[in-house]
């Protein structure tokens, strides 16, 4: 039986797997120890719970357990992340290179780092939403500490050549951070093999609960030091300092090894849903796939339906599928997502997109159902279009002299 | 943000969809916002000849579930009035109305502005000058 609403913003957050939940149950209230207590049995169950969950932790991305620092969320690990080597390698240089497309997280730690002194670049990414590698080894300076390009984009799901931006990163003595949120537990993620220094995601974009996250930090070829920002206790190798949210490392653990066990099957299965929805949307007039359908992730698409506005489409079926759509008028600010404006999308289309984001527990029916919604309001809406009606008889958008306003 | 029911109301089953003859002398139609902006409302107005009553208004929007609203529900006041009547309808009515939050306030403010370009475009076919209108800079 199909059971509305259906969920497809998973790029926001995922359900949490009950399996997940059933491990963390007993750390509220039965081992509720503090991990730092070194002298009792309540600490040392606690701690036991954070060794092992760092360890499942590490081996779904392949690192050591000692390269995991456990954060509260990805935005946390991309503040520890960038800010923290910028002041850990003040005396080598000040410059950072991050690209337009990333997350807010790293936008903006970025612009805080240039008011405190650092210099930035901000690459812009290609067409496909790729970043072009060879501005990417142009950029680097000999004052430049730090390399910061996400894994995959969280409208559109594309992935960036990780190995080949490595590469250029060790080729001039640069490290490499990655937001790689979107992409840990649904594709596989390998710090050595695809050479990352730095790198941040978080539980609950993998069936696991929110405000837990780590970053990864190489200890090894080379040893990489971030400085804490935040005083305290030294907690997490003095790192990140805080009591440990043993529930929450004890349920992102699990979540790791559910993702580890099962993403194959899980991708394989998704992505024959994903292309099933973008095939039959496709079928639609106007419609267009933003990103590379190439170097993506498997369970995401993002489409624009040309003539008709996202937010108005959104509310055509918003109470019985929740999805999330690119147009500003979903948020209090008036600018449609910058992601699309710059993949070179104008406004116009920028306005018109929707971000599917389909789950391990998205099913063929709920894909149909959403099928045929989708297709039904964006025909609807396009009649009351008078963008549409234009288009149809054959006026140029682009010659009209709009009232901006 | 949940969305009031009158909106979704007009949503749903919005009033006077369509398309009038642009070319008709009794017709006025009002184009205003711009697709890079998230909404273009096109507004028009029938008008009848000799008692310059707006007998028919139809509507076409490009827009969030509020920018339709608007533009529904104006064609809905405009019918039956007098043009000098129809001038007279202030954004903030149809905000009240429509109970519409305040990142909403602009497409109210853009289904005035529809109303009085329509009310011009109708006046320069009938050899009137335009009127001009206070800027309400909402938006």
């Amino acid at each position: 039986m199909l059971k509305l609403p259906i969920y497809l913003d998973n790029n926001a957050t995922t359900p949490m797997d009950p399996r997940v939940l059933e491990t963390m149950i007993p750390y509220f209230t039965q081992h509720f120890g503090n991990a730092a207590s070194r002298n009792h049995p309540f600490g040392w169950e606690a701690e036991e719970a954070v060794d092992y969950a760092r360890e499942q932790v590490a081996k779904l991305i392949g690192a050591d357990p000692k390269e995991i620092i456990f954060t509260s969320g990805a935005t946390e690990g991309d503040n520890l992340g960038i800010k923290g080597v910028y002041e850990m390698y003040a005396s080598k240089g000040n410059h950072i290179i991050t690209a337009t497309t990333e997350h807010k997280a790293v936008l903006d730690t970025c612009k805080h780092i240039e008011k405190l002194g650092g210099e930035v670049t901000y690459l812009e990414v290609k067409e496909n939403g790729l970043i072009d590698l060879t501005e990417l080894e142009a950029a680097i300076r000999p004052t430049t500490i730090l390399i910061a390009i996400m894994y995959a984009n969280n409208e559109i799901g594309v992935i960036q050549p990780v190995r080949e931006i490595a590469a250029i990163a060790k080729k001039h003595g640069v490290l490499f951070f990655t937001d790689a949120t979107q992409a840990v537990g649904k594709v596989p993620v390998d710090v050595q093999k695809d050479g990352i220094d730095l790198m941040t995601f978080t539980g609950h974009k993998m069936y696991g609960p929110k405000g837990i996250g780590a970053l990864y930090v190489r200890r090894k070829n080379p040893r990489v030091k971030v400085t804490a920002q935040m005083d305290g206790g030294g907690h997490e190798r003095g790192m990140r300092s805080g009591t440990l949210n043993v529930p929450g490392i004890v349920g992102f653990g699990k979540a790791c090894e559910l993702c580890r066990l099962e993403m194959e099957e899980d991708a394989k299965r998704i992505s024959v849903l994903r292309d099933k929805l973008e095939t039959e949307l496709m079928k639609l007039e106007e419609a267009y796939i933003n990103g590379t359908p190439e170097h993506r992730l498997p369970h995401v698409t993002n489409i624009s339906f040309k003539h008709v506005e996202g937010e108005g489409l959104l509310m055509g079926f918003n109470k019985n599928i929740a999805l999330s759509s690119g147009s500003a008028c979903t948020s209090a600010s008036l600018e449609p997502s910058y992601v699309l404006k710059a993949l070179g999308l104008g406004d116009d289309l920028a306005h018109s997109s929707l971000r599917f984001g389909l789950s391990r527990f998205t099913t063929e029916e709920e894909i149909d159902y959403t099928i045929k919604a989708i297709s039904e309001t964006v025909l609807k809406l396009r009649e009351m279009s008078p963008l549409w009606e234009m288009y149809k008889e054959g006026i140029d958008l682009s010659t009209i002299e709009w009232a901006h306003h | 943000m949940a969305y009031s029911e009158k909106v979704i109301d007009h949503y749903s089953n919005p009033k006077n969809v369509g398309t009038l003859d642009k070319a008709s002398k009794n017709v006025g139609t009002g184009l205003v916002g711009a697709p890079e902006c998230g909404d273009v409302m096109r507004l028009q107005i029938e008008v009848d000849d000799t008692t310059g009553i707006i007998r028919d208004a139809k509507f076409k929007t490009f827009g969030c579930g509020s920018a339709i609203a608007s533009s529904s529900l104006a064609t809905e006041w405009l019918k039956g009035k007098t043009v000098d009547q129809a001038i007279a309808i202030d954004n903030m009515d149809i905000v009240e109305e429509l109970n519409l939050p305040p990142v909403k306030i602009h497409c109210s403010v853009l289904a005035e502005d529809a109303i009085k370009a329509a009310i011009n475009d109708y006046r320069v076919k009938n050899g009137l000058e335009q009127l001009v209108f206070e800027e309400k800079g909402v938006h």
